[in-house]
């Protein structure tokens, strides 16, 4: 099938195709970001225009490796990633598995349960701030409903110990969903026969749960951590919205972190170098796991 | 399970059924409080807003909405009194409160700036998409795998990240706070998903239909116009629908690159400010109005939603 176009080979075809989205690309994200490599060798400020620009060669690298607030931030980042994965895969794993129980108006309730990763991060934060207020807060006011503490006693968004936690619950609400819909997904990809010859079998609920169920869905709740991962390394708005790193810098994740870095303190070249070191991270990371899942795919 | 079919191990026990019916339609109440809440807020007056304990039963008003629309500036009794007879709801309950409104709010112009940015975008990133989606599933494009994969990770970026160099280019390009600027970033975040989502959908389109249109005399734009593009169009709708919402829900990019001008409505919803503090019927009737098209969208996407969350990966 190579029928041309009045003169135009289908190669031709193929390169007046795809070649406006690779310019757009090469200029909006390639272009920048080579931009940025450069910069982060300089000591350069956006908000300095006319002052000298210098190369500092590695030092920004080195800085960033011995910043303590860099890694701070790191280890605000790895507590919300961890958590937030795990109470997602935890809940969304468990509600996919009662939605494949296929009872009546399940498909309904699935759309309901899925309309919060529909939302604005950004929008969601603001809104999740107006129910942690303090006294006046809907979440406040049911957990002291429930457990008798006294309304004025804790601080969701304000104390350093909550905080932390604040954001997890917030995003566990938000994308528990998401995980949910892909792991129904991979419930629903594992073929009757196979329970039909755990039947024969004879083997218990729990046995074909472990040795069927689990490990079939396997692939499928290594994809969804895999982009909830990816998403939440960069978490910005909703967090942003939310505490906006605070109280101190307790929910400073690293986006935060840069942005703080570069948009307010303006060390264009410093905070450069960092995101360079995060795209760098979530690149390497998101590698390694894709072969990690290929080969559970594969066996 | 009726009596007529024969048992099925596959099928769960009536009593599995209504357990997991009682556990799902339990959790789906719980995760639609804070929506819940934020709908009730808007008709609610500040002081109820604020109130301790919470109100569930209060009398509603509009006053949410009106202050979202409107500038307001306190004055003295006797000027109120003197006015005329109120022009409509909203001037009433403004003077209540022994205001008057001075004009209207930005609510509205940002609203709009986030209509013309998420469709602009979306029709761009969905055109683009489309063609290279084709390109890629009906050509022997050298290096596809390559090429597919650098369109897929220019999405793992961290959005600050690139946010820095975009700016000092914007600026110097003078596409700083501009419409334009931001569909051209918008359409480049989004023709990722635009190109991997449709070459699923075009991959699942038999190339048997287009031969046997090009035989017939179709050269390939032909073929691609009248005979792919027909097939594509439910794959073409979703995709523009997820491309759609998220310009619509996107942040860090709008609130680093917008201040005025081109501001969507994100950054603009959490610093709608009344006396005394963040006007909470306010930003809850203008989060609302903003949710309203998202959720319509989700009704419509539903069957394809799976798909558009992982960009293609998973089909069912």
């Amino acid at each position: 099938m190579s029928r041309s176009i009045k003169g135009l080979s289908d190669r031709a075809v193929a390169w007046w195709f795809i070649a406006p989205t690779i310019i757009l690309l090469l200029a909006i994200n390639i272009f920048p970001l080579i931009w940025a490599v450069k910069l982060s060798f300089t000591n350069y400020r956006a908000n300095r225009l006319n002052a000298e620009v210098k190369d500092v060669g590695l030092r920004n690298y080195e800085r960033i490796l011995t910043d303590p607030d860099i890694w701070m931030a790191m280890q605000a980042t790895a507590h919300f990633v961890f958590w937030t994965i795990f109470l997602q895969t935890l809940i969304g794993f468990a509600l996919a598995y009662l939605i494949d129980r296929k009872f009546r108006s399940h498909a309904f309730w699935t759309t309901v349960i899925l309309i919060p990763m529909m939302l604005s991060p950004a929008v969601v934060g603001n809104f999740w701030r107006f129910l942690y207020q303090p006294q006046i807060g809907l979440f406040n006011y049911i957990i002291t409903f429930f457990t008798g503490a006294e309304p004025s006693s804790f601080q969701m968004l304000g104390s350093v110990d909550l905080a932390p936690w604040a954001i997890v619950i917030v995003d566990t609400w938000m994308w528990t969903p998401y995980v949910m819909l892909i792991c129904l997904a991979g419930l629903r990809s594992i073929p009757d026969y196979i329970y039909e010859a755990a039947e024969v079998d004879r083997a218990s609920n729990w046995r074909r749960f472990w040795s069927i169920t689990l490990p079939m869905a396997l692939p499928f709740i290594m994809l969804a951590v895999l982009f909830r991962g990816i998403e939440n390394f960069k978490m910005f708005d909703m967090v942003m919205l939310l505490t906006g790193g605070g109280p101190g810098s307790t929910t400073e994740v690293a986006s935060i972190t840069l942005k703080r870095e570069a948009f307010e303190k303006w060390r264009t070249g410093y905070s450069s170098a960092f995101a360079i070191i995060l795209f760098v991270a979530v690149f390497g990371l998101a590698n390694i796991y894709v072969k990690a899942l290929n080969r559970v795919k594969q066996r | 399970m009726s009596a007529n079919n024969a048992y099925s191990v596959v099928e769960p026990t009536t009593t599995a059924k209504t357990v997991a019916a009682f556990l799902v339609i339990l959790y789906a109440f719980i995760t639609m409080i804070p929506l819940f809440w934020i709908v009730i807020t808007g008709f609610k007056s500040p002081p109820d807003s604020i109130s301790y304990p919470p109100k569930i039963v209060f009398e509603p008003t509009l006053e949410g909405y009106c202050n979202l629309f409107t500038t307001r500036s306190r004055q003295t009794r006797e000027y109120v009194e003197s006015l005329g007879p109120p022009e409509g709801i909203c001037d009433e309950i403004t003077r209540k409160r022994q205001m008057v409104i001075v004009g209207e709010s930005n609510y509205w112009p940002r609203f709009q700036n986030s209509l013309i940015i998420a469709f602009g975008s979306t029709i761009l990133a969905v055109f683009l998409g489309t063609l290279t989606a084709y390109g890629f599933s009906r050509f022997k494009v050298p290096l596809a795998d390559d090429l597919l994969f650098f369109i897929l990770s220019t999405r793992m970026m961290p959005p600050i990240a690139v946010a820095v160099p975009i700016y000092l280019m914007y600026r110097k390009l003078g596409l700083s706070d501009t419409a334009l600027g931001m569909i051209l970033l918008y359409t480049a975040v989004n023709v990722s998903l635009a190109v991997w989502l449709l070459k699923g959908f075009i991959d699942e389109i038999p190339r048997e239909y287009e031969e046997a249109a090009m035989i017939d005399g179709y050269t390939r734009l032909q073929s691609f116009w009248k005979v792919v593009l027909p097939q594509a169009t439910t794959g073409i709708a979703a995709t523009a629908i997820f491309c759609l919402i998220f310009a619509w829900n996107e942040y860090a990019f709008a609130v680093l690159l917008t201040s005025g001008t081109a501001q969507t409505a994100p950054p603009f919803i959490p610093t709608i400010i009344g006396e005394g503090g963040l006007d909470w019927p306010a930003v809850a009737a203008g989060t609302t109005i903003f949710v309203i098209p998202i959720l319509v969208f989700t009704i419509l996407l539903r069957k394809q939603l799976l798909r558009g969350i992982t960009f293609g990966a998973v089909r069912k």
